[in-house]
Protein backbone atom coordinates (compact mmCIF):
# COMPACT_ATOMS: atom_id res chain seq x y z
CA UNK A 1 0.00 0.00 0.00
CA UNK A 2 1.29 3.33 -0.88
CA UNK A 3 1.54 5.99 1.78
CA UNK A 4 -0.78 8.77 1.69
CA UNK A 5 0.37 11.04 4.53
CA UNK A 6 3.72 11.20 6.18
CA UNK A 7 4.51 13.35 8.76
CA UNK A 8 8.46 13.57 9.40
CA UNK A 9 9.64 15.39 12.72
CA UNK A 10 6.93 17.57 12.92
CA UNK A 11 7.09 20.20 15.83
CA UNK A 12 4.60 22.49 16.73
CA UNK A 13 4.35 24.84 19.57
CA UNK A 14 1.65 26.90 21.49
CA UNK A 15 3.18 30.12 22.06
CA UNK A 16 6.31 29.69 24.06
CA UNK A 17 5.23 25.97 24.92
CA UNK A 18 6.06 23.53 22.32
CA UNK A 19 3.87 20.40 21.81
CA UNK A 20 5.42 18.55 19.66
CA UNK A 21 9.21 17.87 19.86
CA UNK A 22 9.12 15.92 16.19
CA UNK A 23 6.55 13.08 15.65
CA UNK A 24 7.04 10.94 12.41
CA UNK A 25 4.49 8.76 11.66
CA UNK A 26 2.59 7.10 8.50
CA UNK A 27 -0.89 6.26 7.45
CA UNK A 28 -0.99 4.43 3.85
CA UNK A 29 -4.18 4.46 1.83
CA UNK A 30 -7.11 2.43 2.84
CA UNK A 31 -5.37 1.80 6.48
CA UNK A 32 -7.21 2.82 9.64
CA UNK A 33 -4.23 4.55 11.93
CA UNK A 34 -4.69 5.14 15.68
CA UNK A 35 -3.02 7.72 18.02
CA UNK A 36 -2.82 6.62 21.31
CA UNK A 37 -1.25 8.78 24.59
CA UNK A 38 -1.86 10.34 27.89
CA UNK A 39 -3.76 13.77 28.29
CA UNK A 40 -1.19 16.15 26.93
CA UNK A 41 0.73 13.61 24.84
CA UNK A 42 0.31 15.65 21.21
CA UNK A 43 -2.28 13.63 20.40
CA UNK A 44 -4.80 16.50 19.38
CA UNK A 45 -1.76 18.80 18.29
CA UNK A 46 -0.58 15.95 15.59
CA UNK A 47 -4.11 16.10 14.17
CA UNK A 48 -4.42 20.10 14.24
CA UNK A 49 -0.71 20.26 12.53
CA UNK A 50 -1.87 18.29 9.79
CA UNK A 51 -5.21 20.16 9.00
CA UNK A 52 -3.14 23.39 9.59
CA UNK A 53 -5.29 24.70 12.87
CA UNK A 54 -1.93 24.72 13.90
CA UNK A 55 1.29 26.06 12.82
CA UNK A 56 3.97 22.96 12.46
CA UNK A 57 7.22 25.03 13.49
CA UNK A 58 9.33 22.32 12.21
CA UNK A 59 9.30 19.19 10.03
CA UNK A 60 7.12 18.55 7.15
CA UNK A 61 3.29 17.20 6.58
CA UNK A 62 3.20 15.11 3.04
CA UNK A 63 -0.13 14.33 1.78
CA UNK A 64 -0.60 12.39 -1.33
CA UNK A 65 2.92 13.66 -2.16
CA UNK A 66 2.61 16.98 -1.57
CA UNK A 67 3.86 18.73 1.01
CA UNK A 68 0.82 20.56 3.01
CA UNK A 69 1.43 24.43 3.59
CA UNK A 70 1.42 25.32 7.39
CA UNK A 71 -1.30 27.46 8.67
CA UNK A 72 -4.18 27.19 5.87
CA UNK A 73 -6.64 24.58 7.40
CA UNK A 74 -8.95 25.46 3.59
CA UNK A 75 -6.13 24.33 1.79
CA UNK A 76 -5.79 20.77 3.66
CA UNK A 77 -9.37 20.60 3.70
CA UNK A 78 -9.65 20.58 -0.32
CA UNK A 79 -6.81 18.59 -0.82
CA UNK A 80 -9.13 15.78 0.75
CA UNK A 81 -8.28 15.56 4.28
CA UNK A 82 -11.29 16.05 6.62
CA UNK A 83 -10.49 16.89 10.18
CA UNK A 84 -13.21 16.69 13.04
CA UNK A 85 -11.80 18.61 15.64
CA UNK A 86 -12.12 18.37 19.10
CA UNK A 87 -15.51 19.70 20.56
CA UNK A 88 -16.45 18.42 16.48
CA UNK A 89 -17.19 21.84 15.35
CA UNK A 90 -20.69 21.55 14.36
CA UNK A 91 -22.79 24.29 13.15
CA UNK A 92 -25.08 24.32 16.01
CA UNK A 93 -26.94 27.42 14.79
CA UNK A 94 -27.49 25.63 11.38
CA UNK A 95 -29.90 22.76 10.77
CA UNK A 96 -28.21 19.14 10.55
CA UNK A 97 -28.91 19.38 6.39
CA UNK A 98 -27.18 22.75 6.42
CA UNK A 99 -24.30 21.44 8.10
CA UNK A 100 -23.85 18.53 5.22
CA UNK A 101 -24.32 20.98 2.83
CA UNK A 102 -21.31 22.69 4.06
CA UNK A 103 -19.45 19.41 3.92
CA UNK A 104 -19.80 18.88 0.49
CA UNK A 105 -18.79 22.75 0.06
CA UNK A 106 -15.26 21.70 -0.34
CA UNK A 107 -15.89 19.56 -3.70
CA UNK A 108 -18.68 22.37 -4.61
CA UNK A 109 -21.35 22.08 -2.39
CA UNK A 110 -24.68 21.19 -4.77
CA UNK A 111 -23.14 18.50 -6.87
CA UNK A 112 -21.22 16.70 -4.09
CA UNK A 113 -24.46 16.70 -1.63
CA UNK A 114 -26.07 15.38 -4.76
CA UNK A 115 -24.13 12.88 -5.01
CA UNK A 116 -22.83 12.11 -1.66
CA UNK A 117 -26.10 12.88 0.31
CA UNK A 118 -27.53 9.14 -0.44
CA UNK A 119 -24.52 7.20 0.63
CA UNK A 120 -23.57 9.21 3.69
CA UNK A 121 -27.60 8.80 4.65
CA UNK A 122 -26.93 4.91 4.45
CA UNK A 123 -24.90 4.82 7.43
CA UNK A 124 -27.11 7.85 9.14
CA UNK A 125 -30.96 7.28 8.06
CA UNK A 126 -31.95 9.77 10.71
CA UNK A 127 -30.42 12.28 8.96
CA UNK A 128 -33.34 12.84 6.50
CA UNK A 129 -35.82 12.59 8.63
CA UNK A 130 -34.44 15.75 10.81
CA UNK A 131 -32.73 17.49 8.55
CA UNK A 132 -34.34 20.52 9.34
CA UNK A 133 -33.53 20.51 12.79
CA UNK A 134 -31.09 22.72 14.83
CA UNK A 135 -27.66 20.93 14.93
CA UNK A 136 -27.29 22.63 17.86
CA UNK A 137 -30.25 20.72 20.06
CA UNK A 138 -29.44 17.49 18.62
CA UNK A 139 -28.04 14.69 21.92
CA UNK A 140 -24.29 14.41 22.27
CA UNK A 141 -24.24 10.89 20.15
CA UNK A 142 -25.93 12.53 17.23
CA UNK A 143 -23.97 15.34 17.01
CA UNK A 144 -20.84 13.28 17.06
CA UNK A 145 -22.73 11.42 14.26
CA UNK A 146 -23.64 14.69 12.05
CA UNK A 147 -20.20 15.63 12.28
CA UNK A 148 -18.95 12.25 10.98
CA UNK A 149 -21.52 12.58 8.16
CA UNK A 150 -20.44 15.72 7.38
CA UNK A 151 -16.88 14.89 7.11
CA UNK A 152 -18.11 11.56 5.04
CA UNK A 153 -19.86 13.88 2.55
CA UNK A 154 -16.63 15.67 1.08
CA UNK A 155 -15.86 12.96 0.39
CA UNK A 156 -12.11 13.03 2.06
CA UNK A 157 -9.14 10.46 1.49
CA UNK A 158 -8.14 10.43 4.54
CA UNK A 159 -10.32 11.16 7.57
CA UNK A 160 -8.66 12.63 11.21
CA UNK A 161 -11.37 11.91 14.19
CA UNK A 162 -10.27 13.32 17.50
CA UNK A 163 -11.97 11.66 20.54
CA UNK A 164 -15.15 10.30 18.79
CA UNK A 165 -15.76 8.35 22.28
CA UNK A 166 -15.45 11.35 24.52
CA UNK A 167 -18.22 11.85 26.34
CA UNK A 168 -20.26 8.99 24.86
CA UNK A 169 -22.69 6.20 25.63
CA UNK A 170 -20.49 2.69 24.89
CA UNK A 171 -23.18 1.36 22.32
CA UNK A 172 -23.11 4.88 20.64
CA UNK A 173 -19.05 4.67 20.78
CA UNK A 174 -19.62 1.00 19.39
CA UNK A 175 -21.84 2.54 16.85
CA UNK A 176 -19.60 5.07 15.10
CA UNK A 177 -16.25 2.96 14.73
CA UNK A 178 -18.49 0.84 12.96
CA UNK A 179 -19.40 3.08 10.67
CA UNK A 180 -15.81 4.03 10.18
CA UNK A 181 -14.99 0.50 9.47
CA UNK A 182 -17.84 -0.12 7.18
CA UNK A 183 -16.60 3.32 5.39
CA UNK A 184 -13.17 2.44 5.15
CA UNK A 185 -14.43 -1.21 3.90
CA UNK A 186 -16.58 0.23 1.21
CA UNK A 187 -14.38 3.05 -0.21
CA UNK A 188 -10.95 2.14 0.92
CA UNK A 189 -11.55 6.05 3.12
CA UNK A 190 -7.84 5.77 4.81
CA UNK A 191 -8.55 7.02 8.94
CA UNK A 192 -6.52 8.61 11.11
CA UNK A 193 -7.82 8.38 14.69
CA UNK A 194 -6.92 10.15 18.15
CA UNK A 195 -8.52 8.00 21.07
CA UNK A 196 -8.85 7.95 24.90
CA UNK A 197 -10.16 4.61 24.46
CA UNK A 198 -7.15 2.47 23.36
CA UNK A 199 -9.84 -0.85 23.78
CA UNK A 200 -11.89 0.40 21.23
CA UNK A 201 -9.41 2.28 18.96
CA UNK A 202 -7.34 -0.97 18.26
CA UNK A 203 -10.40 -2.98 17.75
CA UNK A 204 -11.11 -0.02 14.43
CA UNK A 205 -7.20 -0.13 13.40
CA UNK A 206 -4.37 -1.95 12.08
CA UNK A 207 -1.56 0.43 13.57
CA UNK A 208 -1.11 2.33 16.19
CA UNK A 209 1.14 5.23 17.27
CA UNK A 210 1.82 5.67 21.08
CA UNK A 211 2.53 9.53 21.98
CA UNK A 212 4.35 10.32 24.51
CA UNK A 213 5.51 14.20 25.91
CA UNK A 214 5.46 15.43 22.07
CA UNK A 215 7.03 12.06 20.65
CA UNK A 216 6.43 9.04 18.99
CA UNK A 217 7.13 6.32 21.78
CA UNK A 218 5.66 2.75 20.44
CA UNK A 219 4.65 2.11 17.11
CA UNK A 220 3.03 -1.37 15.41
CA UNK A 221 0.35 -3.48 14.26
CA UNK A 222 -2.57 -3.54 16.75
CA UNK A 223 -2.59 -6.88 18.01
CA UNK A 224 1.21 -6.93 18.80
CA UNK A 225 0.56 -3.42 20.91
CA UNK A 226 -2.43 -5.26 22.36
CA UNK A 227 0.51 -7.63 23.45
CA UNK A 228 2.48 -4.72 24.86
CA UNK A 229 2.89 -4.83 28.80
CA UNK A 230 3.41 -1.40 28.80
CA UNK A 231 0.31 -0.78 26.65
CA UNK A 232 -1.60 -3.03 28.52
CA UNK A 233 -0.91 -1.21 31.86
CA UNK A 234 -1.00 2.16 30.98
CA UNK A 235 -3.99 2.59 28.24
CA UNK A 236 -6.07 -1.06 28.43
CA UNK A 237 -6.39 -1.47 32.26
CA UNK A 238 -5.90 -5.20 32.36
CA UNK B 1 -68.43 66.45 6.87
CA UNK B 2 -66.16 64.28 7.78
CA UNK B 3 -65.43 62.41 11.87
CA UNK B 4 -63.54 63.95 13.54
CA UNK B 5 -61.93 59.78 14.11
CA UNK B 6 -61.70 59.26 10.74
CA UNK B 7 -59.61 62.81 10.32
CA UNK B 8 -57.57 61.19 13.24
CA UNK B 9 -57.21 58.10 11.30
CA UNK B 10 -56.06 59.22 8.37
CA UNK B 11 -53.56 61.25 10.13
CA UNK B 12 -52.06 58.39 11.89
CA UNK B 13 -52.12 56.46 9.19
CA UNK B 14 -49.78 58.81 7.44
CA UNK B 15 -47.74 59.09 10.29
CA UNK B 16 -46.99 55.15 10.35
CA UNK B 17 -46.56 54.92 6.72
CA UNK B 18 -44.21 57.96 7.03
CA UNK B 19 -42.45 55.99 9.85
CA UNK B 20 -42.40 53.12 7.45
CA UNK B 21 -40.11 54.86 4.94
CA UNK B 22 -37.81 56.30 6.89
CA UNK B 23 -37.76 53.23 8.93
CA UNK B 24 -36.63 51.07 5.95
CA UNK B 25 -33.77 53.48 5.46
CA UNK B 26 -32.64 52.80 8.83
CA UNK B 27 -33.23 49.08 8.73
CA UNK B 28 -30.82 49.08 5.71
CA UNK B 29 -28.34 50.65 7.30
CA UNK B 30 -28.80 49.01 10.39
CA UNK B 31 -28.52 45.39 8.48
CA UNK B 32 -25.46 46.41 6.89
CA UNK B 33 -24.08 47.19 10.40
CA UNK B 34 -25.01 43.61 11.92
CA UNK B 35 -23.82 41.63 8.58
CA UNK B 36 -20.16 43.26 9.78
CA UNK B 37 -20.82 42.76 13.14
CA UNK B 38 -21.28 39.26 12.81
CA UNK B 39 -18.37 38.23 11.20
CA UNK B 40 -15.76 41.24 12.24
CA UNK B 41 -17.28 41.54 16.00
CA UNK B 42 -17.33 45.32 15.84
CA UNK B 43 -19.62 48.06 14.95
CA UNK B 44 -18.38 49.80 11.28
CA UNK B 45 -18.91 53.85 12.72
CA UNK B 46 -17.76 54.36 8.89
CA UNK B 47 -20.62 52.82 7.61
CA UNK B 48 -22.81 55.88 7.35
CA UNK B 49 -19.68 58.02 5.31
CA UNK B 50 -19.57 54.74 2.92
CA UNK B 51 -23.33 55.23 2.25
CA UNK B 52 -22.70 59.17 1.61
CA UNK B 53 -19.54 58.49 -0.32
CA UNK B 54 -21.38 55.95 -2.54
CA UNK B 55 -24.70 58.35 -2.51
CA UNK B 56 -22.18 61.40 -4.37
CA UNK B 57 -20.81 58.94 -6.85
CA UNK B 58 -24.21 58.47 -7.67
CA UNK B 59 -25.10 61.61 -7.97
CA UNK B 60 -22.15 62.33 -10.23
CA UNK B 61 -22.75 59.74 -12.52
CA UNK B 62 -26.60 61.47 -12.84
CA UNK B 63 -25.22 64.76 -13.53
CA UNK B 64 -23.04 63.49 -16.03
CA UNK B 65 -26.34 62.12 -17.95
CA UNK B 66 -26.85 58.17 -16.78
CA UNK B 67 -30.19 57.72 -15.61
CA UNK B 68 -31.50 57.02 -12.43
CA UNK B 69 -31.42 53.34 -12.23
CA UNK B 70 -28.63 52.43 -14.12
CA UNK B 71 -27.02 54.84 -11.76
CA UNK B 72 -28.35 52.73 -9.13
CA UNK B 73 -27.01 49.94 -10.37
CA UNK B 74 -23.68 51.05 -10.74
CA UNK B 75 -23.21 52.52 -7.32
CA UNK B 76 -24.07 49.30 -5.84
CA UNK B 77 -21.48 47.79 -7.96
CA UNK B 78 -18.89 49.92 -6.91
CA UNK B 79 -19.82 50.56 -3.53
CA UNK B 80 -19.48 46.80 -3.25
CA UNK B 81 -16.07 46.72 -4.55
CA UNK B 82 -15.27 49.83 -2.65
CA UNK B 83 -16.71 47.69 0.78
CA UNK B 84 -14.66 44.15 -0.48
CA UNK B 85 -11.20 46.64 -0.81
CA UNK B 86 -11.81 48.40 2.44
CA UNK B 87 -11.56 45.10 4.20
CA UNK B 88 -8.81 43.53 2.52
CA UNK B 89 -7.00 46.84 2.34
CA UNK B 90 -7.48 48.27 5.86
CA UNK B 91 -9.08 46.05 8.06
CA UNK B 92 -7.09 42.80 7.36
CA UNK B 93 -3.72 43.44 8.54
CA UNK B 94 -5.92 44.57 12.06
CA UNK B 95 -7.82 41.68 11.87
CA UNK B 96 -6.68 39.73 15.11
CA UNK B 97 -5.56 42.61 17.00
CA UNK B 98 -8.30 42.97 19.86
CA UNK B 99 -11.40 45.16 18.72
CA UNK B 100 -10.84 48.32 20.32
CA UNK B 101 -8.27 48.67 17.65
CA UNK B 102 -10.29 47.95 14.54
CA UNK B 103 -13.63 50.34 16.08
CA UNK B 104 -10.51 53.04 16.37
CA UNK B 105 -9.90 52.23 12.92
CA UNK B 106 -13.22 52.39 11.62
CA UNK B 107 -14.26 56.23 13.57
CA UNK B 108 -10.38 57.19 11.67
CA UNK B 109 -12.34 56.32 8.55
CA UNK B 110 -15.74 57.97 9.34
CA UNK B 111 -13.68 61.00 10.04
CA UNK B 112 -11.16 60.23 6.44
CA UNK B 113 -14.21 59.35 4.34
CA UNK B 114 -15.93 62.38 5.68
CA UNK B 115 -13.03 65.14 4.81
CA UNK B 116 -12.75 62.84 1.48
CA UNK B 117 -16.21 63.65 0.49
CA UNK B 118 -16.18 67.27 1.72
CA UNK B 119 -12.89 67.83 -0.68
CA UNK B 120 -14.22 66.07 -3.72
CA UNK B 121 -17.68 67.41 -3.91
CA UNK B 122 -17.75 70.71 -1.57
CA UNK B 123 -19.84 70.84 1.51
CA UNK B 124 -22.85 72.81 0.22
CA UNK B 125 -25.88 71.24 -0.30
CA UNK B 126 -27.05 69.31 -2.76
CA UNK B 127 -30.66 68.54 -4.36
CA UNK B 128 -30.59 64.48 -5.36
CA UNK B 129 -33.01 63.21 -7.34
CA UNK B 130 -35.93 60.74 -6.54
CA UNK B 131 -36.58 58.08 -8.93
CA UNK B 132 -40.70 58.28 -7.31
CA UNK B 133 -43.15 60.95 -8.40
CA UNK B 134 -43.42 63.57 -5.99
CA UNK B 135 -47.29 62.53 -5.68
CA UNK B 136 -49.56 60.88 -3.53
CA UNK B 137 -51.72 58.03 -3.47
CA UNK B 138 -55.05 58.35 -2.22
CA UNK B 139 -56.71 55.55 -0.60
CA UNK B 140 -60.09 56.85 0.93
CA UNK B 141 -58.89 59.71 3.22
CA UNK B 142 -55.71 58.85 3.85
CA UNK B 143 -52.95 59.76 1.46
CA UNK B 144 -49.59 57.95 1.27
CA UNK B 145 -46.88 59.95 -0.49
CA UNK B 146 -45.37 57.99 -3.29
CA UNK B 147 -42.16 58.34 -2.10
CA UNK B 148 -42.73 56.94 1.01
CA UNK B 149 -44.06 53.66 -1.02
CA UNK B 150 -40.75 53.47 -2.89
CA UNK B 151 -38.28 53.76 -0.40
CA UNK B 152 -39.69 51.25 1.71
CA UNK B 153 -40.00 49.00 -0.78
CA UNK B 154 -36.34 49.70 -2.76
CA UNK B 155 -34.92 49.19 0.85
CA UNK B 156 -37.29 46.15 1.75
CA UNK B 157 -36.97 44.85 -1.54
CA UNK B 158 -32.74 44.91 -1.13
CA UNK B 159 -33.24 43.43 2.13
CA UNK B 160 -35.47 40.38 0.64
CA UNK B 161 -32.80 39.89 -1.87
CA UNK B 162 -30.16 39.67 0.76
CA UNK B 163 -32.13 37.03 2.76
CA UNK B 164 -32.57 35.12 -0.48
CA UNK B 165 -28.75 35.12 -0.90
CA UNK B 166 -27.96 34.12 2.03
CA UNK B 167 -30.61 31.40 2.65
CA UNK B 168 -30.33 29.18 -0.70
CA UNK B 169 -27.06 30.04 -2.39
CA UNK B 170 -24.15 28.23 -1.70
CA UNK B 171 -21.76 31.71 -0.58
CA UNK B 172 -24.51 32.59 1.30
CA UNK B 173 -24.00 29.67 3.65
CA UNK B 174 -20.35 29.83 3.49
CA UNK B 175 -20.72 33.21 4.80
CA UNK B 176 -23.33 32.60 7.69
CA UNK B 177 -21.25 29.42 8.47
CA UNK B 178 -18.11 31.88 9.01
CA UNK B 179 -20.19 34.30 11.31
CA UNK B 180 -21.25 31.20 13.30
CA UNK B 181 -17.92 29.24 13.63
CA UNK B 182 -14.82 30.44 11.74
CA UNK B 183 -12.92 27.99 12.80
CA UNK B 184 -14.83 25.12 11.78
CA UNK B 185 -15.41 27.06 8.51
CA UNK B 186 -11.93 26.92 7.30
CA UNK B 187 -11.93 22.85 7.91
CA UNK B 188 -14.78 22.88 5.65
CA UNK B 189 -12.20 24.48 3.37
CA UNK B 190 -14.06 27.95 3.48
CA UNK B 191 -11.77 30.94 2.48
CA UNK B 192 -12.99 32.95 5.61
CA UNK B 193 -11.04 35.72 4.60
CA UNK B 194 -12.77 36.63 1.70
CA UNK B 195 -16.16 35.57 2.97
CA UNK B 196 -15.34 38.57 5.45
CA UNK B 197 -14.31 40.82 2.87
CA UNK B 198 -17.82 39.86 0.68
CA UNK B 199 -19.59 40.56 3.84
CA UNK B 200 -18.47 43.59 4.11
CA UNK B 201 -18.69 44.32 0.31
CA UNK B 202 -22.47 43.47 0.88
CA UNK B 203 -22.74 45.82 3.99
CA UNK B 204 -21.68 48.72 1.96
CA UNK B 205 -23.98 48.21 -1.07
CA UNK B 206 -26.67 47.80 1.15
CA UNK B 207 -25.59 50.85 3.14
CA UNK B 208 -25.43 52.71 -0.53
CA UNK B 209 -29.18 51.77 -0.96
CA UNK B 210 -29.77 53.68 2.22
CA UNK B 211 -28.01 56.66 1.11
CA UNK B 212 -29.48 57.04 -2.04
CA UNK B 213 -33.13 56.57 -0.60
CA UNK B 214 -32.48 59.10 2.23
CA UNK B 215 -31.00 61.54 -0.33
CA UNK B 216 -34.07 62.94 -1.41
CA UNK B 217 -35.86 63.84 2.06
CA UNK B 218 -32.60 65.08 3.55
CA UNK B 219 -30.63 66.13 1.07
CA UNK B 220 -27.09 65.63 -0.19
CA UNK B 221 -23.99 66.87 1.95
CA UNK B 222 -20.99 65.01 3.48
CA UNK B 223 -22.86 64.69 7.00
CA UNK B 224 -26.15 63.69 5.44
CA UNK B 225 -25.72 59.77 7.00
CA UNK B 226 -24.54 60.68 10.26
CA UNK B 227 -27.94 61.09 12.36
CA UNK B 228 -29.29 57.95 10.26
CA UNK B 229 -26.15 56.26 11.41
CA UNK B 230 -27.47 57.19 14.99
CA UNK B 231 -30.93 55.87 14.35
CA UNK B 232 -29.23 52.88 12.68
CA UNK B 233 -27.34 52.53 15.83
CA UNK B 234 -30.66 52.34 17.76
CA UNK B 235 -32.25 50.10 15.46
CA UNK B 236 -29.40 47.29 15.33
CA UNK B 237 -29.16 47.36 19.35
CA UNK B 238 -33.25 47.35 19.65
CA UNK B 239 -32.94 44.30 17.08
CA UNK B 240 -29.81 42.93 18.95
CA UNK B 241 -26.84 43.58 17.58
CA UNK B 242 -26.42 39.93 16.39
CA UNK B 243 -29.70 39.64 14.87
CA UNK B 244 -30.20 40.15 10.89
CA UNK B 245 -33.91 39.75 11.63
CA UNK B 246 -33.88 42.10 14.47
CA UNK B 247 -32.21 45.01 12.72
CA UNK B 248 -34.84 44.65 10.15
CA UNK B 249 -37.41 44.69 12.41
CA UNK B 250 -35.79 47.42 15.14
CA UNK B 251 -35.14 49.87 11.90
CA UNK B 252 -38.68 49.60 10.68
CA UNK B 253 -40.14 50.00 14.97
CA UNK B 254 -38.21 52.72 15.22
CA UNK B 255 -39.17 54.71 12.39
CA UNK B 256 -42.97 54.45 13.06
CA UNK B 257 -42.67 55.06 16.81
CA UNK B 258 -40.03 58.09 16.51
CA UNK B 259 -42.57 59.21 13.55
CA UNK B 260 -46.09 58.87 16.23
CA UNK B 261 -43.59 60.24 19.05
CA UNK B 262 -43.13 63.37 17.06
CA UNK B 263 -47.14 63.73 16.28
CA UNK B 264 -48.35 62.94 19.00
CA UNK B 265 -46.39 63.72 21.67
CA UNK B 266 -46.34 67.65 22.02
CA UNK B 267 -42.91 67.53 23.36
CA UNK B 268 -41.12 65.45 21.27
CA UNK B 269 -42.05 67.40 18.32
CA UNK B 270 -39.37 67.61 16.12
CA UNK B 271 -36.72 68.62 17.92
CA UNK B 272 -36.77 65.68 20.29
CA UNK B 273 -36.56 62.42 17.78
CA UNK B 274 -33.07 62.26 18.03
CA UNK B 275 -32.85 62.00 21.63
CA UNK B 276 -35.52 59.76 22.20
CA UNK B 277 -33.65 57.73 19.68
CA UNK B 278 -30.82 57.49 21.97
CA UNK B 279 -32.90 57.47 24.97
CA UNK B 280 -34.59 53.92 23.59
CA UNK B 281 -30.72 52.32 22.76
CA UNK B 282 -30.14 53.54 26.50
CA UNK B 283 -33.60 51.55 27.40
CA UNK B 284 -32.84 48.78 25.66
CA UNK B 285 -29.15 48.37 26.72
CA UNK B 286 -29.92 48.66 30.42
CA UNK B 287 -33.50 46.15 30.29
CA UNK B 288 -32.20 43.85 27.69
CA UNK B 289 -28.89 43.77 26.34
CA UNK B 290 -29.59 41.16 24.07
CA UNK B 291 -32.01 43.57 21.89
CA UNK B 292 -35.41 42.05 20.86
CA UNK B 293 -34.25 39.19 18.75
CA UNK B 294 -30.54 38.63 20.03
CA UNK B 295 -29.33 35.65 21.19
CA UNK B 296 -27.50 35.46 24.63
CA UNK B 297 -23.83 34.69 24.10
CA UNK B 298 -22.48 32.29 26.79
CA UNK B 299 -19.29 31.97 27.53
CA UNK B 300 -17.20 29.18 28.86
CA UNK B 301 -14.58 29.98 31.72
Amino acid sequence: MSTLLELRGVEARYGPIKALHGVSLTVSEGEIVALLGANGAGKTTTLRAVSGTVRHSGGEVVFAGKQLVSGRPDAVARAGIAHVPEGRGLFAQLSVWENLRMGAYVRGERRTLRQEAPRVCQYFPWLERRRDQQAGTLSGGEQQMLALARALVGRPRLLMLDEPSLGLAPTIVQEIFRIVKQCNADDGLAVLVVEQNANVALDAAARAYVLEVGQVAIEGESAELRRHEGIRKSYLGY
Amino acid sequence: MPLPLAFIWSEFAQQVTGGLAAGAIYASLALALVLIYQTTNVVNFAQGEMATFTTYIAWTMMKHGVSYWPAFVLTLLIAFGGGVAVERVLIRPVEHRPEIVIVILTIGMLITINGLTGWIWGAEVKAFDSPFPNRSLVLGNVSISIQDIGTFGVCLGTVAVLWLFFRFTTLGLAMRSVAFNPDASRLMGVRVGWMLALGWGLAAALGSVAGMMAAPTVFLDPDMMLVVLIYAFAAAVLGGIDSPVGAVVGGLLLGVVINLLGSYVSFVGQELRLPTALAVLLLVLVIRPTGLFGRVVVQRV
